[in-house]
């Protein structure tokens, strides 16, 4: 009998202290709500590093969270490709949303619900999901270029890519209608 | 006294099953997750049980050749393609416009350029609409044909112009393979129809042996299609005919009204019972719903009847740009055997602004 009953404490005291570890950090809220956990998968990923335009901060360049996922500021205009030595294979731009490389030249996409300018207003969760997969635009049309990392986001499980797609539909809306890429210079 | 026992017990069942519920939870959050792309294929074409004799590469007499009517563009490559039915099993053809396969059928699909085989690609069905997609590249004495990496390989066959064929990579397979409502796409009705299309671009004719609708009905192989059906595209004339045919077999798999991009309101396919086509309703002066960069300027609509300069359809088919062209993938160089067909059919149409003929008595 006493037995039984330190063991039920025991198991009750450990799965409380488990249930305060797990919601402390998140992991049970991430468990029941896909845009807490797509927030965190967001946050984790590195999306802000490309998506969100840096400038000059309290302590060097970082994203502006103003323009949180906002991509390439339309009004930055880039139309050439910078001249690189024979060493150098690709480079970026100072606001980390334009990249140059063989591919010619990328723009990161505005990853808000803007519905004129986000990249996600016609794409529904399975297009987004098999965008990632397939690295190709709404799942089937034009590939993905560099520097967007989908080869690794591919791992990524289903219900994780949709947490991601439930948390980037409700984030503020920007409007910024980031240009289409360059073809690169034969 | 069994009361206070019973009651302790049942407290401390209560606490043990909220933390076995929790470990299990602990232990979900810690296994290994893959998402579902890595299914085991066949290491090697011949492990697909293409050949009787893999040392002379004599296929195996039990599969059956076809030839779809109206076949896909891929830069001119040659091609050949069997399927095998497990014995004993027959198709479902109750949905005219979605054969069902039973489980263990499989497809090859073999691509030449220049005489030399240079890929086989290869479908199996697992069951329950699960298929597998493969691609077997050959070596360049063409005794091996081990399986093509995950991601395809670019620069398998140089074609024209520095250009070069790609073998696609496995989820490319299913970008057009798994977008409509059908994963099989060349192996249906309309494709295999008795009343082949003469002015099909690129058509072949029938091989030896090879079976159409009419000698699977024979067999027995297919369940509930009539006998004697012969399905043909209603059209105006054979252009239209061989365009509207060009366009579902190339264009259909992606742009119809079941699939995943059917939010576009784009249907280029052709359903068996389609009596007008729907090209018609979805693309004949329908504005575009995004503009891509490089369209020239002023092209603004889908096709524009009687105008094929200003219709964005031959745009994006006469180009590989990797952000104009279409199909989007699969393909290097232009067909412009079919983009010439295209532009007569649209040419033929009459334009919107025409004064539709009518009698004047009728209006009142
Ligand atoms: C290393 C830089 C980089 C990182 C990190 C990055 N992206 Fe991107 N992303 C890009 C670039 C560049 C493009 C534009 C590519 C193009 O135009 O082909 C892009 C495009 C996209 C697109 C648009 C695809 C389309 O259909 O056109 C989506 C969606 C996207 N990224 C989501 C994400 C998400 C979600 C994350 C984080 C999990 C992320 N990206 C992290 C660089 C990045
Ligand atoms: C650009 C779209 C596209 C891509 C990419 C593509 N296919 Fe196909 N495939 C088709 C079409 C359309 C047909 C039917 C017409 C034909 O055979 O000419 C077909 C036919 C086939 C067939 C004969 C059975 C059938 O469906 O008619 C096999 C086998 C096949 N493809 C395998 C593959 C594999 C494996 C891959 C990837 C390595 C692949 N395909 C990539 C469009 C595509
Ligand atoms: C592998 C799938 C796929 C195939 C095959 C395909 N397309 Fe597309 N197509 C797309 C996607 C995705 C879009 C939307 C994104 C874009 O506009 O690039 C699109 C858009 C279009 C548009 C613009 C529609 C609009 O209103 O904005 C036209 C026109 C078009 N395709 C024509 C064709 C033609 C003609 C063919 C056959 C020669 C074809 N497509 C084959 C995937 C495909």
């Amino acid at each position: 009998m006493m037995f039984l009953k330190a063991v039920a404490t025991m198991f009750l005291g450990l799965s409380f202290i488990l249930l305060v570890a797990l919601t402390s950090n998140g992991l049970v809220a991430q468990q029941v709500d896909p845009v807490a956990r797509g927030e965190y998968l967001v946050n984790t990923s590195g999306c802000h590093d490309c998506h969100t335009p840096w400038a000059l901060g309290a302590n060097g360049p970082e994203p502006d969270m103003s323009r949180a996922l906002s991509g390439h500021p339309a009004d930055l205009q880039v139309d050439a490709q910078p001249e690189l030595s024979e060493a150098w294979v690709w480079a970026g731009n100072p606001t980390n949303t334009a990249y140059a490389g063989p591919w010619g030249v990328s723009f990161t996409a505005n990853l808000t619900p803007d519905p004129e300018t986000g990249v996600l207003r016609d794409m529904s969760e399975a297009q987004f999901v098999d965008t990632i997969r397939n690295g190709r635009h709404k799942g089937q049309g034009r590939p993905i270029l560099p520097p967007m990392p989908w080869p690794a986001y591919r791992n990524m499980t289903d219900e994780d890519l949709g947490a991601i797609y439930a948390y980037l539909k409700q984030v503020p809306s920007i409007r910024n209608a980031v240009p289409e890429p360059l073809a690169p210079v034969q | 006294m069994s009361a206070p026992f019973l009651a302790g017990s049942r407290r401390g069942g209560a606490t043990l099953g909220a933390a076995l519920a929790l470990s299990a939870m602990l232990a979900a959050l810690a296994e290994p997750v893959r998402p579902s792309f890595g299914e085991a294929v066949p290491p090697d074409l011949f492990a697909t049980g293409l050949y009787a004799d893999p040392a002379t590469r004599s296929v195996d007499p039990a599969h059956l050749a076809f030839s779809p009517q109206y076949p896909l563009w891929t830069d001119g490559a040659a091609k050949r393609r069997w399927i095998s039915l497990p014995p004993g099993t027959r198709i479902n053809a109750s949905d005219p416009d979605r054969w069902l396969f039973p489980a263990g059928t499989r497809f090859w699909k073999e691509f030449a350029f220049d005489g030399q085989p240079v890929e086989t690609r290869y479908m199996e069905h697992l069951g329950e609409g699960r298929w597998v997609f493969a691609a077997y590249e050959w070596s360049a004495d063409g005794q091996d044909a081990p399986l093509a990496p995950e991601r395809g390989r670019a620069g398998a066959w140089p074609l024209q112009g520095g250009r070069a064929h790609a073998i696609p990579g496995r989820s490319d397979c299913r970008v057009c393979h798994g977008s409509g409502p059908a994963p099989v796409l060349g192996f249906s009705a309309l494709q295999l129809s008795p009343d082949r299309d003469p002015a099909a671009p690129h058509a072949e004719p029938l091989p030896a042996g090879a079976v159409d609708l009419a000698a699977l009905v024979e067999r027995g192989l297919v369940e509930g299609v009539p006998a004697g059906l012969a399905p043909r595209i209603p059209a105006a004339d054979p252009v239209e005919r061989a365009a509207l045919g060009y366009l579902h077999a190339n264009c259909g798999h992606c742009h119809d009204d079941r699939g995943a991009l059917a939010d576009l309101g784009f249907d280029l396919a052709h359903g068996l019972d389609d009596a007008t086509p729907a090209v018609r309703a979805t693309a004949f002066g329908v504005t575009l719903k995004d503009p891509p960069a490089g369209l020239p300027e002023g092209v603004g609509l889908r096709i524009a009847p009687g105008a094929p300069e200003a219709s964005a359809l031959l745009h994006r088919a006469g180009s590989r740009d990797r952000l104009l062209q279409m199909p989007p993938l699969g393909t290097a160089l232009v067909d412009e055997e079919a983009l010439a067909l295209l532009a007569r059919w649209i040419a033929n149409q009459p334009r919107a602004e025409d004064p539709a003929p009518h009698i004047e008595g009728d209006l009142r």
